[in-house]
């Protein structure tokens, strides 16, 4: 059997290949705020940025346009960096969902959790819920995707715990049935329906500070937790009986574990809407090429959901002629790939059987 | 390195309602000592194995290694001393067979520590071991049921217990496979003086390997003592209602059973 490169990287050292994602990420972030209605080139994105970051003017030369200063610093970067974030989250949460459910087709979306916290924020925009501040509409949308996970897990359960297409079946009912109760609240929000019409398309556009710092720590903290536990996730994959026997404390991390994902997943669509299949092809591109190790998949999962949600968002923004919602793009894209592994995994259990 | 079952009971649903799944058992597993467990289907054999290894833990009663509860050991300590072979693994992701051995040896490794050259040897010293080198760099997912026993036997080796408990090792296994894992076990007994308790479903095989038989019935025990001593026809007629002649094989050396019908 040949083993082409990147078949070759699953047993090469992970760090080199955090690195050169790493670099990719920060070029793309740099090339994404110089793309759009005003084009801006790299030499002078890195002197605005680092004049924001040291405060003054860092180097000598013609002085920047106040207005592409504005444009880059107060437009473009947070929503790369919401992008980065949200693109980051999702994926790590569909990482971590695909293996404490063993079941390579979860993820947020597939789950129903997405839907959930869209509900959940919904609502709390529509009852005008506001005793929590500015973390009301987060905390709805943490609440409404923990019911929902909760409700998907209870209907998939089964004497021999869950099976892969009982879980998914159940995400996307129970997805279907709150995306009839969004469409409830739109009906029933008359003139506040476009605010509503964002949570179930996605869109990144008018992100602010706020918002990329409060995806950046989720990202960050979530990822830590996740990748702290990386290890216990490749035994929880060999079966809950193995794992136990061989030292993970399965009762109290699974648990765990599934509140941290969902957590990241609610955080995210509360700032961006619902992004879909982002979770589910992320760990999977991954996983095929770096193997299915999480300490490997996590962090890489983390720095090509970020590449490529900003690769996908840069897209609708700066090079189509009208900015498509990017939960649209992703579903555009995931839809047809959930297809492709579903019908593959069948293909595989029929080989088996016979 | 002894480990103890004092009168336990443990029950899947209610325990007001009073069925129990294993009800009152004692038994001690000693070191040098290969036992095993024979009974019909669903008579709790599998689960007494969990409750060994901790994965359940009784309603009633206790269970204890080197004097100590299993449930004041730190989970990662325990799968240091006690490993389980599951009866059947389902993955639904692409690892390695050379990957999953190796996870043996995560309860000997810090969090983020990557194995060392011992861990390296000893999973491949596994390999040789199980003759199953060729398995080795081969994905899951693509194993038959008995090429997936073999890894998982030997992800359980790696782990370097003092105690292996197996259940149903063999099922899955032709039998020059069943009676190469069956002879591994038995060295390790012998040589290493480590505990090993199978659920066995071959009266044979466990005949042949055993030197303590323990029978179950219902989620209790019925006979337990030296093979030599408790293997006879009576206790299969009442155990399995089967009538059966017992003979003794002298090229093997021990009772083997002729099943009448």
């Amino acid at each position: 059997m040949r083993v082409t490169f990147l078949q070759s990287l699953r047993h090469r050292a992970l760090w080199p290949q955090v690195a050169v994602l790493a670099v990719v990420l920060v070029a793309a972030m740099a090339g994404a705020a110089g793309m759009g209605y005003i084009e801006v080139g790299y030499h002078e994105i890195v002197r605005i940025v680092l004049s924001a970051v040291t405060g003054g003017e860092a180097f000598a030369g013609q002085p920047i346009e106040t207005a592409t200063r504005a444009v880059v610093l107060e437009v473009r970067l947070p929503r790369i960096i919401t992008a980065v974030a949200v693109g980051g989250s999702l994926a790590v949460a569909g990482a971590v969902f695909q293996g404490i459910l063993l079941n390579p087709l979860a993820d947020p979306y597939t789950l129903g959790v997405s839907s959930g916290a869209a509900f959940g924020a919904c609502a709390a925009l529509l009852l005008n819920v506001s005793m929590l501040g500015v973390f009301s509409v987060p905390l709805f949308a943490f609440a409404g995707a923990v019911i929902t996970l909760l409700v998907v897990m209870y209907l998939a359960s089964s004497a021999g715990g869950f099976s892969s297409n009982n879980l998914i079946l159940s995400g996307i009912i129970v997805a279907a049935i709150l995306s009839a109760g969004i469409s409830f609240f739109k009906y029933a929000a008359d003139e506040r329906v476009s605010v509503l019409i964002f949570w179930l398309m996605g869109s990144l556009s008018a992100r602010t500070w706020t918002d990329a710092m409060f995806a950046s720590s989720v990202l960050l903290g979530g990822s830590a937790v996740c990748f702290f536990f990386a290890r216990d996730l490749n035994l929880m994959s060999l079966g809950t009986r193995t794992a136990t026997s061989l030292g993970v404390d399965v009762r109290r991390l699974s648990p765990l574990l599934l509140v941290c994902a969902s957590l990241m997943a609610a955080i995210c669509v509360s700032i961006t809407g619902i992004i879909g299949f982002v979770g589910l092809l992320i760990p999977h591109l991954v996983r095929s090429i770096s193997g299915p190790d999480n300490s490997r998949l996590i962090p890489l999962s983390m720095l090509t959901g970020g590449i490529l949600l900003l690769a996908a968002d840069t897209l609708t923004r700066a090079v189509l002629p009208e900015e498509l919602p990017i939960g649209v793009l992703t579903a555009l894209i995931g839809g047809p790939f959930f297809c492709y592994i579903f019908r593959k995994r069948q293909m595989q259990a029929m080989v088996h059987d016979a | 390195m002894m480990l103890e079952v004092n009168g336990v009971s443990y029950t899947y649903g209610d325990r007001k309602a009073g069925i129990w799944v294993l009800e009152n058992i004692f038994a001690s597993f000693k070191p040098g000592h290969f036992y095993g467990i024979i009974g019909p289907n669903g008579c709790g054999k599998s689960t007494l194995l969990d409750l060994l290894c901790g994965h359940k833990s009784p309603d009633r009663g206790s269970v204890s290694f080197e004097g100590r509860l299993l449930s004041a050991y730190g989970k990662k300590v325990l799968a240091r001393n006690i490993a389980l072979v599951p009866q059947s693994l389902s993955l639904n992701f692409p690892y390695t067979a050379r990957e999953v051995v190796t996870m043996g040896r995560y309860p000997h490794l810090g969090r983020f520590a990557a194995p060392t050259a011992e861990d390296i040897n000893c999973v491949a010293s596994v390999f040789d071991q199980c003759n199953a080198q060729s398995l080795a760099p081969r994905y899951m997912t693509e194993l038959s049921g008995g090429e997936k026993q073999r890894v998982v036997f030997a992800r359980a080796l790696a782990q370097d217990t003092p105690v292996l408990l197996l259940d149903e090792p063999c099922a899955n296994l032709d039998v020059r496979y069943a009676l190469l894992l069956l002879d591994i076990a038995a060295e390790k007994v012998r040589e290493e003086k480590r505990t090993v308790v199978a659920v066995m479903h071959d009266i044979n095989l466990a005949a042949r390997y055993c030197d303590q038989l323990i029978f179950m019935k219902a989620g209790r025990i019925q006979a337990a003592g030296a093979t030599g001593k408790v293997l006879d026809e009576d206790i299969l007629k009442s155990i399995f209602g089967v009538k059966a002649k017992l003979v003794v094989e002298p090229a093997i050396g021990a009772p083997q059973v002729v099943f009448l019908r």
